[in-house]
């Protein structure tokens, strides 16, 4: 394979738009040193080449993927560009070579550099979506209900089912403020839509005495005599404690200090990472 | 009495029940309900010791009959006593779920005139969360001994899991510290328990709505350290109990002191959480690694090592069987070497479907290298520039950060290498007799 040695390619963001770069690879036999999507930092040395979106290109790539190498490779990256990792675009590409060259095989290849770096994305996405199965807290306003979170990941595509199935009869969103994306749930339907911005209205009295009762439990349920501040903060980590309440509840002052200004978006048109 | 002062009060009392999964149920969510159950459990926030919350623990009551010696809930202490009303259970418990505070309910109780009455204050509770809140949440609910049979078959189909304490492993210790209570007492709903699950799924073979009895099975607990059972009766009451009831967890508790009794240690002694530990691992060796009670202690040796973990002192105890191919060896071999657990395990054996491994491509399978260097060769080869010196060997295997965490005063004094612990330890020269090929 022909490698440029100052190739960088440029895309819109979006799966298809990754998919169209595999494509390019592949059609003209080239290796680009860097993938970067619209709008983030790119590097001033590398020449740039600006990819096309194109429906049909990624079509052929997507459907190659189960067909040359497997179902669960298709999974994996969908999940590797919903991860956050750095570079999660060249770590795709160089799985999808890894893997057309060696077909299913590849899904055994723990060992392998590439795969074990886009398997450890996916897991890193795979332990934020499950945390926040747990961590995610609705305040009830009358008939909706809504929450805040600010993942890492793009975790939102993969927890809706949980949560669609849970509460099938309730109206509700979950507002993703560093993608800045919303899951909008109603009985029968759901959406992932983009949402700029939101902030939450005061919860009511009846909301707050309920957070109120929460906090007055969560202090009860733990046992002075084996405190393990460590262990709670490996298990709960910190940057998930601004909203919970019985957190933030607690200890008003450490909560204000950790407000930080919302994370740029990594991806400027999450819609299309569906 | 409002509301808060009796959620604290009733938590307060129920919250030295160490259980806390919500796992083992998987069901759907519907139409017209609240909620669903998911089989792997999912913890929904983690209290200041550590623990995880998934569940409202609350008692309906902690007022007693009883006066078991280690109760904080027993009738001659002066605590304050409050009680839910069922439908105060239901309700709380619904909004907490709805907010995602919890992924469902577990509720016990004191004894309130009669374990029969109590157990239908108890049905009452989950009727109501069930049939007219139409709650699919998780529910774990104690049985109370003594009950009678029906009531208690009644309140198992409206729960996922149901437990019995054991709270003291040995018969002797029950008749000094639980008086009301007996080994009989215990075992009798314990069984009918098992044997309506039992039942039960073969009625689901026959008949696919019939109502399903705690599909997240039956757990228990028992209190460490309030007596002097030692750690080998209790892993084989645990391995009985796993054999004999099928149970599906078993939690150990150390024992933290709550009320003042001759017959308990005092009042300002630690719970001793390093022996609960160790309880732990031995537990998940005997689930998940295919060990056996008999393999781990002893009547020669019937306490484990506090500065070993179970798995490294059966090996060391064992190093005729090792070093161990890591590209040959079985599963079953290997997770039994220290630092390789079922995850690496399972990776090992997918990997090297792939190829040859080596020291390098364990790490990234997860593989502690660090404990299991010892015990591992790689196409045939030790790890280049391995050194297994006693001191090195036994070093490696001690977890200093462990240790730290579970600081316990009489290890306090303990020097690195103090003579009543290694003597639990095989003999010294330990390693030189370690031997590989290659």
């Amino acid at each position: 394979m022909f490698v440029t040695s100052s190739l960088a390619y440029s895309y819109d963001g979006s799966f298809e738009g990754l998919l169209c770069c595999v494509f390019e690879s592949y059609q003209w036999k080239e290796t680009p040193l860097a993938i970067h999507s619209e709008g983030s930092g790119q590097g001033l040395l590398l020449e740039a080449k600006w990819i096309e979106t194109d429906k049909i290109k990624a079509d052929r790539v997507l459907r190659s993927i189960p067909l040359k190498i497997s179902r669960e490779a298709e999974e994996l990256v969908r999940l590797g560009f919903w991860s956050a990792v750095p570079d999660k675009e060249m770590l795709l590409l160089n799985f999808l070579y890894l893997g057309f060259s060696n077909g299913s095989a590849v899904m055994n290849m723990l060992a392998d550099d590439t795969f074990f770096a886009l398997n450890k994305a996916v897991r890193l996405l795979r332990r934020e979506s499950h945390h926040y199965l747990g961590f995610i807290r609705f305040t009830v306003y009358g008939p909706v209900m809504a929450a805040v979170i600010e993942p890492q990941g793009y975790v939102l595509p993969v927890i809706k089912d949980h949560f669609c199935d849970r509460f099938q009869s309730e109206s509700f969103m979950i507002y993703d403020r560093t993608h800045r994306v919303a899951l909008i749930h109603q009985p029968g339907r759901h959406a992932i839509v983009p949402l700029d911005e939101w902030v939450p209205p005061q919860p009511d009295e009846t909301e707050a005495a309920y957070r109120r009762l929460w906090q007055s439990f969560y202090h009860a349920i733990g046992i002075k005599e084996r405190k393990n501040d460590r262990q709670r903060a490996s298990m709960m980590p910190k940057r998930y404690w601004k909203h919970l309440p019985e957190m933030t509840g607690m200890r008003p002052v450490r909560a204000a200090r950790q407000e930080k200004a919302p994370r740029r978006p990594r991806n400027p048109k999450p819609r299309e990472l569906q | 009495m409002d509301m808060m002062e009796k959620l604290e009060i009733l938590t307060e009392s129920a919250k030295y029940d160490v259980a806390c999964t919500s796992s083992g149920s998987q069901r759907s969510g519907q139409a017209g309900s609240l909620g669903n159950a998911v089989s792997f459990g999912i913890c929904h926030s983690f209290a200041a010791d550590g623990r995880c919350i998934s569940l409202l623990k609350v008692l309906m009551t902690n007022g007693c009959i009883y006066d078991c010696a280690y109760c904080i809930n027993r009738k001659s202490n002066p605590v304050r006593r409050a009680a839910f009303t069922p439908q105060e259970i239901a309700d709380v418990t619904m909004q907490f779920y709805r907010r995602n505070y919890i992924e469902g309910l577990f509720l016990s109780s004191g004894i309130m005139r009669s374990p029969d009455y109590t157990t239908e204050q108890l049905i009452a509770a989950l009727e109501l969360l069930r049939n007219e809140y139409h709650f699919r949440g998780y529910i774990h609910v104690k049985a109370i001994p003594g009950a009678d049979d029906a009531l208690l078959s009644r309140l198992g189909t409206l729960a996922d899991r149901m437990s019995v304490n054991i709270e003291l492993p040995s018969q002797e210790s029950l008749r000094r510290l639980a008086p009301d209570k007996s080994k009989q007492s215990i075992l009798q709903p314990m069984g009918l328990i098992t044997n309506k699950i039992t039942e039960n799924s073969t009625e689901l073979v026959k008949y696919k709505h019939a109502p399903r009895f705690a599909p997240a099975g039956q757990s228990t607990q028992m209190i460490v350290g309030a007596t002097p059972d030692t750690d080998y009766q209790i892993l084989n009451l645990t391995e009985g109990l796993y054999k004999k009831y099928k149970l599906k967890r078993i939690f150990y508790s150390a024992y933290t002191p709550v009320v003042e009794d001759s017959l308990l240690p005092s009042l300002d002694t630690k719970p001793p959480l390093l022996r609960e530990h160790r309880l732990y691992q031995a537990d998940w060796l005997l689930r998940f690694y295919g060990f056996e009670a008999k393999e781990l202690l002893d009547e020669a040796a019937p306490n484990f090592n506090p500065l070993l973990d179970p798995k490294c002192s059966w090996a060391i105890n064992h190093r005729e069987q090792f070093p161990v191919e890591v590209n040959r060896a079985p599963y079953e071999m290997l997770l039994r070497v220290p630092g390789i657990g079922v995850r690496s395990a399972q990776r090992i054996i997918k990997a090297r479907r792939a190829g040859t491994l080596d020291f390098h491509a364990l790490k990234k399978l997860g593989v502690v290298l660090k404990r299991a260097q010892f015990f591992i060769t790689c196409k045939g080869r030790p790890l280049e520039g391995l050194k297994v010196g006693e001191h090195t060997l036994l070093r490696s295997l001690m977890s200093g950060q462990e240790l730290a965490k579970f600081q316990q005063p009489e290890i306090e004094q303990l020097s690195f290498f103090d003579d009543s612990y290694l003597a639990a330890l095989p003999e010294a020269g330990v390693a030189a007799s370690f031997s590989y090929g290659g």
